[in-house]
């Protein structure tokens, strides 16, 4: 990601206390959310989480049962879509079958009673940023699905609205496509300015494209902050399963400094030293989380001592550029590892060999809940 | 399965023949001397006597003209209704008189039509004692009736596209700003224009065709060509009928085909430019 | 302006039906407009007076002609529906297996004879079953026989113009019905051992219930109440029920007796009507998931 301009003093979007109900069914939990002005934030979660509800409440389809949304100051209350400084770029594109490339683009602008030579200018140069200035008398059935994107993308952003809302706008694309948009997306945020809000169940995306992100399970919002705050220190068990591979081990907290705490666990028959402090109570049950990438793993008979641990190699998946491993430990648990593949081929370590495996005292995450 | 081509063309051989031999013996026998119709009167066959018979024929082109005008109003009020009444069944939720508008939009499909037409014809009666309107029958009770009977169709073909509809096109359109009557203007009505357009077709053809309800809710004067048509044939076969049916038929089959043609190149063209997109580089 | 239809629908179809129903309670009288009022506000007694006549039921159930009636036509409109249903599922099975390109021209083939006049083309049939029409005169050129048949008005004719005439309705649910077929589940059959005419009966066959059942009440509940074929085609020793009103309300300008028929025909159809109902509903929510 590059640096982009985040004015981390303007809560653009304040979404407060938001709960939506459908019925006896609560999508949405009293979601409470501030989003900066210029940046990309991501709302991530699987299925029926409640994202898609938020984002349909946001551009106006849908409206809270309690709560309020604010953007750029103004309530939202009782405003409808039409009226509102936002725009949308929906899953499957949603472009006007019947319209030619230029018209779908100028349609928004249309309904704000812009001056035709205006139209056409504001148009004609929107088609150019996002590279599909030829294809501007086309019908949308003319286009492959990465234009018919791009077209999605220039009609919401040619109203300079002040926030662009965009649900799962990558799925439809094949892997290939996807990684290049991702940038593109990016380079265009930060050329234009304007604040996005992304909804996704792809943390491959999210982990990419957000400035911010803001993970969300059955209607609430489970942690909110940068890729990295995410991945490195995730604030649940929820949190780190969803995000990447992890390690979880089950263990009792048996001293608690403020510097470092030693937890025993019965998985590893081990005990692990994790070099910060938390704060739980003595001789609680806490969760070790240790990502596979953070593990070291060499050939060796027995383990010693803490933070290391002993097992064989049961299952390799070669990925080309790393390989997972999947080690039984001599407790009998599953630990997945992730190598990459520097060595060259014969040296690598293979089946049912004996490995030592070892991490750093500051890569494990204790988790409370 | 290919190797039940046979089956397949058999029983589709047999199944057309059975559906245009009648149609193609009666065109035959128009050009037949005969007054018997089906019996071939060789020596002075083939004629188009009764085709001439049939343009000096006035009650015959009167009753046509008729049927002509009621059928586009027909057809047209019918288009109206039917499209507004399956724009409410399919959009609005649940509301009071769902239940009773929905079954008086399917009934009409199979209810038998010495039904609808007593029924429609009392309730002329009924009001004329009480409001002096309709003053007897005529051109407008056949027009109402056949508005009535005619718009369930037009309400299930339009139903069925906009099952199909995409309705992420209307929530764009109004993210994009615009009203919801504009919504409606510029997007749904012009993706629901051929299935109105169809709609509008069949009612068409329907109210043409008609002559159960026609019968029962005509005036004096107000004849319609299926009327005319069925009082001749009640007797027995007639040689002009033979003609104006061939008339009917080529008119028809002209119509169908060229449509067909039409839509085939269309939907070619439209492949060829999706093939084209695919092969763009993205 | 969404009213519009409603209103519409309710006036010109709905109160028709009530009016009917209370026509068929009156007497009958000579004059216009043909049944004496039900209701009437004797100025003496400042009292609405009700005048009902079930008699005109009680003809219908008592009168063996009638019962008869009804059960003739209902007799007629079953078969036809068999009749119709065999000949027209092979078809539309037989196009639905087709080749997308002439599956579409097949489909033109069946609807093009639709569209032009139904009475027509029943009337094409007089000429080909009367005594010296087609068929008679080719099978007796043919010497396949050597007296002519007795073909029309019977009941042999009647089966064959609905039938002929309600094809398309047959064909149309069935085909849509049997196009949404996922093949592969034919395939699978047949890996796992079974063969084509198995596969058929517990797999096609079942799944395309839907579009049979649809089909036949497009068929069978106008087919009941049939006026035109009948009329054209039909004997005139047993007439359909169609036929009956239509003698009553024109022929005996009995208008109460009419109506009375006719509700009684809405009864003895209202369960198929309801049911072609139920299924109509169900298809436009499944085609909008």
């Amino acid at each position: 990601m590059a640096e982009r301009v985040v004015d981390r003093h303007n809560q653009y979007l304040r979404i407060e206390g938001v709960t939506k109900r459908f019925g006896d069914f609560v999508a949405v939990d009293n979601v409470s959310l501030s989003i900066f002005k210029g940046e990309i934030f991501c709302l991530l979660g699987g299925s029926g989480c409640g994202k898609t509800t938020l984002l349909r409440m946001l551009a106006g389809f849908e409206s809270p049962t309690s709560g309020r949304i604010l953007i750029d100051g103004q309530d939202m209350a009782g405003i409808p879509p039409y009226e509102r400084p936002v725009n949308m770029m929906f899953q499957s594109y949603a472009l006007f079958p019947h319209m030619t490339v230029a018209a779908n683009v100028a349609f928004g602008l249309e309904q704000e009673g812009v001056a035709r030579v205006e139209i056409d200018r504001r148009v004609g140069e929107m088609l150019d940023i996002v590279k599909l200035g030829e294809f501007a008398k086309r019908k949308p059935h003319q286009l492959s699905g990465g234009q018919r994107q791009r077209v999605a993308l220039a009609r919401a952003l040619v109203k300079k609205p002040k926030l662009l809302l965009l649900d799962e706008p990558l799925g439809a694309l094949d892997k290939k496509l996807r990684e290049h948009t991702q940038f593109e997306l990016i380079n265009l945020q930060e050329q234009l300015g304007v604040t996005f809000v992304v909804v996704t169940h792809d943390q491959e995306e999210a982990m990419t494209l957000a400035s911010r992100i803001g993970v969300m399970n059955k209607g609430q919002i489970v942690q909110v902050g940068t890729p990295t705050e995410i991945y490195e220190f995730p604030n649940s068990r929820f949190v780190a399963d969803f995000i990447g591979s992890v390690n979880m081990f089950e263990g009792r907290l048996i001293e608690d400094e403020p510097g470092h705490v030693r937890i025993r666990c019965e998985e590893l028959d081990s005990t692990v030293f994790v070099s910060h402090g938390i704060s739980a109570a003595p001789d609680a049950r806490v969760f070790v989380a240790i990502r596979p990438e953070k593990i070291e793993m060499t050939r060796g008979q027995s383990a010693e001592g803490e933070n290391c641990v002993g097992g064989v190699v049961r299952e390799i998946a070669y990925m080309g550029d790393l390989s997972v491993y999947l080690v039984r430990l001599d407790s009998g648990r599953m630990v997945r590892v992730t190598i990459p593949n520097i060595e060259r081929h014969d040296e690598r370590i293979v089946w049912d060999e004996r490995v030592l495996l070892r991490w750093q005292p500051s890569s494990p995450v204790v988790l409370t809940q | 399965m290919n190797d039940r081509g046979w089956f397949r063309k058999s029983v589709l051989g047999f199944g057309l023949a059975f559906l245009y031999i009648p149609i193609l013996s009666m065109m035959f026998f128009s050009f037949n001397n005969s007054r018997l119709v089906t019996v071939w009167d060789a020596e002075n066959s083939p004629t188009l006597r009764w085709y001439v018979r049939l343009f000096e024929n006035d009650q015959l082109l009167g009753a046509a003209w008729i049927s002509i005008k009621i059928a586009a109003l027909s057809a047209s009020g019918a288009a109206i209704l039917g499209t507004l009444a399956g724009l409410v069944l399919t959009r609005f939720g649940p509301f009071r008189g769902r239940a009773l508008l929905s079954a008086m939009t399917t009934a009409p499909l199979v209810m038998p039509e010495v039904i609808m037409g007593i029924s429609m014809l009392l309730l002329f009666v009924a009001f004329e004692q009480m409001i002096g309107w309709p003053a007897g029958r005529g051109l407008v009770t056949i027009t109402i009736a056949h508005v009535t009977f005619t718009m369930a169709y037009v309400t299930v073909v339009v139903q069925s596209r906009l099952a199909g509809f995409d309705d992420a096109l209307e929530e764009a359109a109004l993210d994009l700003g615009a009203k919801p009557a504009t919504v409606f203007f510029k997007i749904t009505l012009p993706l629901i224009m051929p299935a109105i357009v169809s709609g509008w077709l069949l009612a068409f053809t329907l109210s043409w065709d008609d002559v159960v309800i026609s019968q029962f809710v005509s005036g004096p004067g107000s004849s319609t060509l299926p009327m005319e048509i069925f009082s001749r044939v009640r007797r027995g076969v007639s040689p002009d009928i033979n003609a104006l049916a061939t008339i009917m038929v080529l008119i028809v089959a002209t119509g169908v085909v060229a449509s067909t043609i039409w839509m085939k190149r269309q939907e070619r063209k439209r492949l060829l430019e999706e093939q084209m997109a695919r092969s763009d580089i993205p | 302006m969404v009213a519009a239809p409603y209103l519409w629908l309710v006036v010109f179809f709905a109160i028709p039906f009530a009016i009917v129903f209370k026509i068929s309670f009156s007497y009958m009288v000579t004059t216009q407009p043909g049944y004496a009022p039900l209701f009437e506000w004797v100025e003496e007694a400042q009292r609405l007076v009700a005048t009902l006549n079930i008699a005109n039921y009680q003809v219908l159930l008592q009168d063996s002609l009638y019962l008869s009636t009804f059960l003739y036509s209902l007799k007629v409109a079953a078969i036809s529906t068999v009749l119709c249903l065999l000949l027209g599922y092979p078809m539309a099975y037989a196009i639905a297996r087709s080749a997308p390109t002439t599956r579409n021209l097949f489909l033109m083939l069946i609807i093009l004879p639709f569209w032009t006049s139904f009475l027509l083309r029943v009337y094409a049939w007089i000429g080909l079953l009367k005594t010296n029409g087609v068929i008679n005169n080719s099978l007796l050129a043919l010497g396949i026989i050597d007296q002519p048949l007795v073909l029309l008005y019977t009941d042999f004719a009647v089966y064959v113009g609905i039938v002929y005439s309600y094809l398309p309705f047959m064909i149309l649910p069935l085909y849509s019905n049997l196009e949404k077929h996922d093949l592969t589940l034919l395939e699978a059959a047949s890996d796992l051992g079974a063969r084509p005419v198995k596969a058929f009966f517990k797999i096609t066959l079942p799944l395309s219930m839907p579009g049979i059942v649809a089909g036949c009440l497009l068929v069978f509940i106008p087919a009941v109440g049939e006026f035109v074929i009948p009329s054209l085609l039909g004997r005139t020793d047993q007439l359909m029920i169609g036929t009956v009103l239509s003698a009553q309300f024109f022929g005996a300008r009995n208008w109460p007796v009419a109506s009375a028929v006719a509700i009684a025909l809405l009864l003895l159809l209202l369960l198929p009507i309801l049911l072609f109902q139920r299924y109509q509903q169900r298809e436009l929510e499944a085609a909008r998931r």
